[in-house]
């Protein structure tokens, strides 16, 4: 298992690795330079600020110093905010992002999960058709006509939460969370009532209930950690998506996140930025897939991460 | 089964209810804005609405504003800000010589008196005034010496200290280009409490140029303290303005301005707390607005045209005028537009009155000039629109004359022409009606249409690679040449190969033997624009654009500008909330 999550690790960090090489050089074929704004400078002060920048190197020299800062954890200085390094923006930007996401993530898994079980424990009755329907909402209705709902019932129309803004504590967060949750939801129930219905076809249960097994044993106990592997694999991206922030969500509640600030760092060209959310973005990636890899074993023991010698 | 097709009508009816719900709830808010709150306002009533803000009243005993920005501060450093946020928040927090005053006219500031301006016009003597910056120690000459060198520096990189300083303060130029050393700058400080700048002509606006957030003072001792970490939060900034700028981290969506107790004008200041917050979505925005959440909010897109007639809409009309640039070579070869009667072709063959009202739906004016109206006044106040009249009006006959001249010339009989422009949902609109009207009106015309980001087109503006673009200016100080001088031949917003020697002497002219002569140097201008427009067609001009705002009743004494920084808060309180 060590040998295993050593091999992952260092797998993890050449994938980073390859991304970043990619990602560096691919910018550089984006239409403008970091500093095309810079309009008002005269040819001077361009050499002067393209020199500070270092932007007057050529490609492989300006990658190889970049890759040398990001080994030190340094990604570099913002085009756009002015003397701010990207590390601080990140860091910033990041959390109201990651707790948006991440409590999207929890309410949107656990109640998917309690809906898809339902509604193969009661597989078509009109708790299952419920839960399906919700789920199909959930699926086709993106996450901005939620938010744009929400907003308007919740917030402006009852008054019971924020209409947006990120300055009323925990409460800030309820509504962008919802409108984000609504894609891991629909997408849990989903999954596991389809695998729950199979699994509760199985021999295995049928066996389990001829034993006398209640349904709640049958539900928890067995059919539905079979019906998880499935739910992590698709989850698990998902995921790394959310907590790093979500454009629409995060514009329509006005939440200073980090979703809005990867798009408008592409449109301003500011490279460095483009960098430090494109690697951030992968990192989490990364992460999640080894952790989903790691947690395949959890669940079920007949997976063995590292040859049959766990 | 019979269960199941009663599921399944209930199943229909909620999703169609949840749509119409989503339809009839949302669609004032739905437009998500076009990232530009500028492009906004609307042409009813503006007098009337413009004003009903500024009723007076007794100021209310809390004093505390909520404000929405359309962007985040990318600086407040005076010598780097080049954006309109940051110019906003550097006029309210610091201050020049000189201050744009509720009537937008520039008075002493930290000037303790009116410059004393030499016979020549080359030499001013500001005496200052005993004023403070926010951590009790007096603002003197030398932090005004100091800001400028700094500004002027090229290792500094400020986009707007060479921009504004070159040809008009004393050396300027060569310092800006490294020929000279900073400490040559025509500015000295004769003792602490008298600055003295040397020109390098008479330039009739200087002093309009003092209330520009690049000619800020900097008190050396405090910016060398926080070396590189020099206004990149609010704890590294040092105020000597109306405000004091508070929880702004340096690249977050929210900060505060709280009252300045040590300004020196600080009794007049009623306000003691502005509270921002960055909101991008204009429908986000009027939720917060009729929430109670902002005391003010931009109205764009689509939401313009079903708020202008709300009996709490504004209208500020802008000093921004947006035309066509036609570029007259691409690719070292001459374009079709290098033609004169097929650019004077296409700037009359569209409808402006339309395109302002229905298209823009937003109070922004129809143009036939490009210095704006309510911006530039000769010496007897009148505006210089009066005296500069309309130029390239909307008229199809004669358009589809000089198309037919044109294509005659060209020795075609169609053309394909390409207009760029940008990628917002207000610009696709524009473009949209451009390529109708103008392939309507003169046949053989074919119009693509090229929409991208603004980065991308500055890139392609820079490298001369459009045929038609739509473009935008906004003056930096009130002085028609500030529109004039974009078209000089080799002009850094020329790029569109258009050179006349006759306009570019007409501008010299105004600069130099006419800068001490108001009233030939306006006829000047005006020569000018009338040549750049009817006679040479180089440019097209399309609309003046205006903005509408929600602005609630009790928010009184808010003042905007014509240039430079937007609004000033100092005057500003709330009274009858």
């Amino acid at each position: 298992m060590v040998k295993y999550i050593g091999k992952r690790i260092v797998y993890m960090f050449i994938t980073l690795f390859l991304i970043a090489t990619a990602s560096f050089f691919l910018m550089q074929t984006l239409p403008g330079s970091p500093i095309a704004s810079y309009n008002k400078l005269n040819d001077t002060q361009k050499a002067i600020v393209e020199k500070k920048y270092g932007i007057d190197k050529p490609k492989p020299v300006q990658y190889a110093i970049y890759m040398k800062n990001l080994a030190k954890g340094d990604l570099g200085t913002s085009f756009v905010f002015k003397g701010k390094s990207v590390n601080d923006l990140l860091a910033t930007r990041l959390k109201p992002s990651l707790i948006l996401g991440a409590q999207a993530m929890v309410f949107g898994t656990i109640v998917g999960i309690l809906l898809g079980m339902l509604a193969a424990l009661k597989h078509n009755t009109f708790w299952d058709y419920g839960s399906t329907f919700f789920a199909i909402l959930g699926i086709s209705i993106p996450s901005f006509v939620f938010a744009s709902l929400l907003q308007y019932w919740i917030a402006s129309e009852w008054h019971l939460l924020p209409v947006g803004l990120w300055n009323d504590g925990w409460k800030s967060s309820v509504l962008p969370s919802l409108a984000l949750a609504m894609g891991p939801l629909a997408l849990s129930a989903r999954f596991i009532r389809t695998e729950m219905i199979e699994v509760l076809n199985s021999d295995y249960i049928i066996l389990a209930k001829a034993k006398g097994a209640n349904g709640f044993e049958i539900a928890f106990k067995h059919a539905f950690r079979n019906a998880l592997i499935p739910l992590i694999t698709v989850l698990g991206p998902l995921a790394a998506g959310l907590v790093t922030g979500s454009l629409v969500v995060e514009q329509i509640f006005a939440i200073p996140g980090i979703g809005e600030q990867f798009v408008s760092s592409i449109m301003t060209n500011d490279h460095a930025t483009i960098m430090g959310t494109t690697l951030l973005f992968s990192a989490f990636l990364i992460l999640v897939i080894f952790i989903v890899d790691i947690l395949y074993g959890v669940i079920d023991p007949r997976i063995r991460v590292s040859g049959g010698k766990g | 089964m019979k269960n199941n097709k009663w599921l399944l009508l209930m199943a229909l009816t909620l999703v169609l209810s949840m749509f119409l719900a989503a339809c009839g709830g949302s669609k004032d808010e739905e437009k998500p804005a076009d990232g530009d709150d500028k492009d906004q306002a609307t042409t009813e009533e503006p007098e009337e609405k413009q004003h009903a803000k500024d009723e007076e009243g007794e100021p209310d005993a809390e004093q505390v504003l909520y404000l929405a920005e359309s962007a985040a501060i990318p600086s407040v450093d005076s010598s780097i800000v080049e954006d309109q946020v940051g110019f906003n928040v550097l006029n309210n927090i610091n201050e020049g010589l000189y201050r744009l005053n509720q009537e937008n006219i520039a008075e002493p500031a930290m000037a303790a008196e009116e410059a004393e301006v030499s016979e020549d016009g080359l030499t001013y003597t500001f005496k200052l005034r005993d004023a403070m910056w926010a951590d009790e120690t007096p603002v003197t000459a030398d932090d005004f010496v100091y800001a400028w060198q700094r500004a002027i520096d090229p290792a500094t990189g400020s986009p707007y200290g060479p921009f504004m300083m070159s040809g008009v303060v004393k050396n300027a130029t060569a310092i800006s280009e490294e020929k000279m050393e900073v400490s040559e700058l025509g500015v000295k400080a004769v003792d602490e409490k008298t600055f003295e700048v040397t020109l390098e002509r008479p330039v009739p606006y200087f002093l309009s140029l003092m209330s520009f957030g690049t000619f800020y003072p900097l008190k050396e001792e405090f910016v060398a303290s926080k070396a590189d970490a020099y206004a990149t939060n609010s704890d590294s900034l040092l105020s000597n303005g109306p405000f004091v700028l508070t929880e702004w981290d340096g690249t977050g969506d929210s900060w505060t301005y709280m009252k300045n107790e040590h300004y020196w004008d600080a009794e007049n200041v009623k306000l003691n707390e502005i509270h921002v917050n960055v909101v991008k979505d204009s429908a986000t925005a009027v939720k917060l607005y009729q929430d109670g959440k902002l005391d003010r909010a931009g109205v764009s897109g689509d939401l313009a045209m079903q708020y202008r007639d709300d009996e709490e809409a504004v209208i500020q009309p802008e000093t921004s005028v947006f035309y066509f640039k036609f570029n007259q070579e691409r690719d070292g070869k001459e374009t079709p537009l290098a033609n004169e009667n097929i650019r004077k072709a296409i700037a009359k063959s569209f409808e402006k009155e339309d395109m302002a009202d229905v298209v823009l739906a937003n109070g922004s004016l129809p143009a036939n000039f490009l210095v704006p109206k309510n911006f530039t006044f000769d010496e007897n106040e009148k505006d210089f629109r009066e005296l500069s009249g309309d130029h390239l009006e909307y008229n199809v006959e004669e358009a589809q004359e000089h198309w037919k001249k044109g294509l005659e010339e060209l020795g075609v009989e169609s053309l394909d022409l390409e207009i760029l422009g940008g990628d917002t949902e207000l610009s696709k609109k524009m473009d949209e009606y451009f390529k109708s009207q103008l392939e309507g009106n003169l046949e053989g015309l074919s119009i693509s249409l090229k929409e991208v980001p603004f980065s991308v087109r500055l890139d392609l503006d820079g490298n001369q690679d459009y045929d038609i673009q739509v473009s935008g200016w906004g003056p930096d100080f009130q002085d028609p040449i500030s529109f004039l001088d974009l078209f000089v031949t080799d002009g850094t917003n020329n790029l569109m190969s258009y050179s006349n020697p006759e306009y570019d002497k007409l501008i010299e002219d105004s600069k130099g033997e006419l800068a001490l002569k108001p009233e030939e140097r306006y006829e000047a201008f005006a020569k000018a624009e009338k040549m750049l427009l009817d006679e040479d067609a180089a440019i097209a001009p399309i609309y003046q654009r205006g903005l509408i705002f929600l602005h609630k009743p009790y928010f009184k004494g808010l003042v905007d500008h014509p240039f430079g920084a937007d609004y000033s808060y100092k005057w500003a309180y709330i009274s009858g909330k």
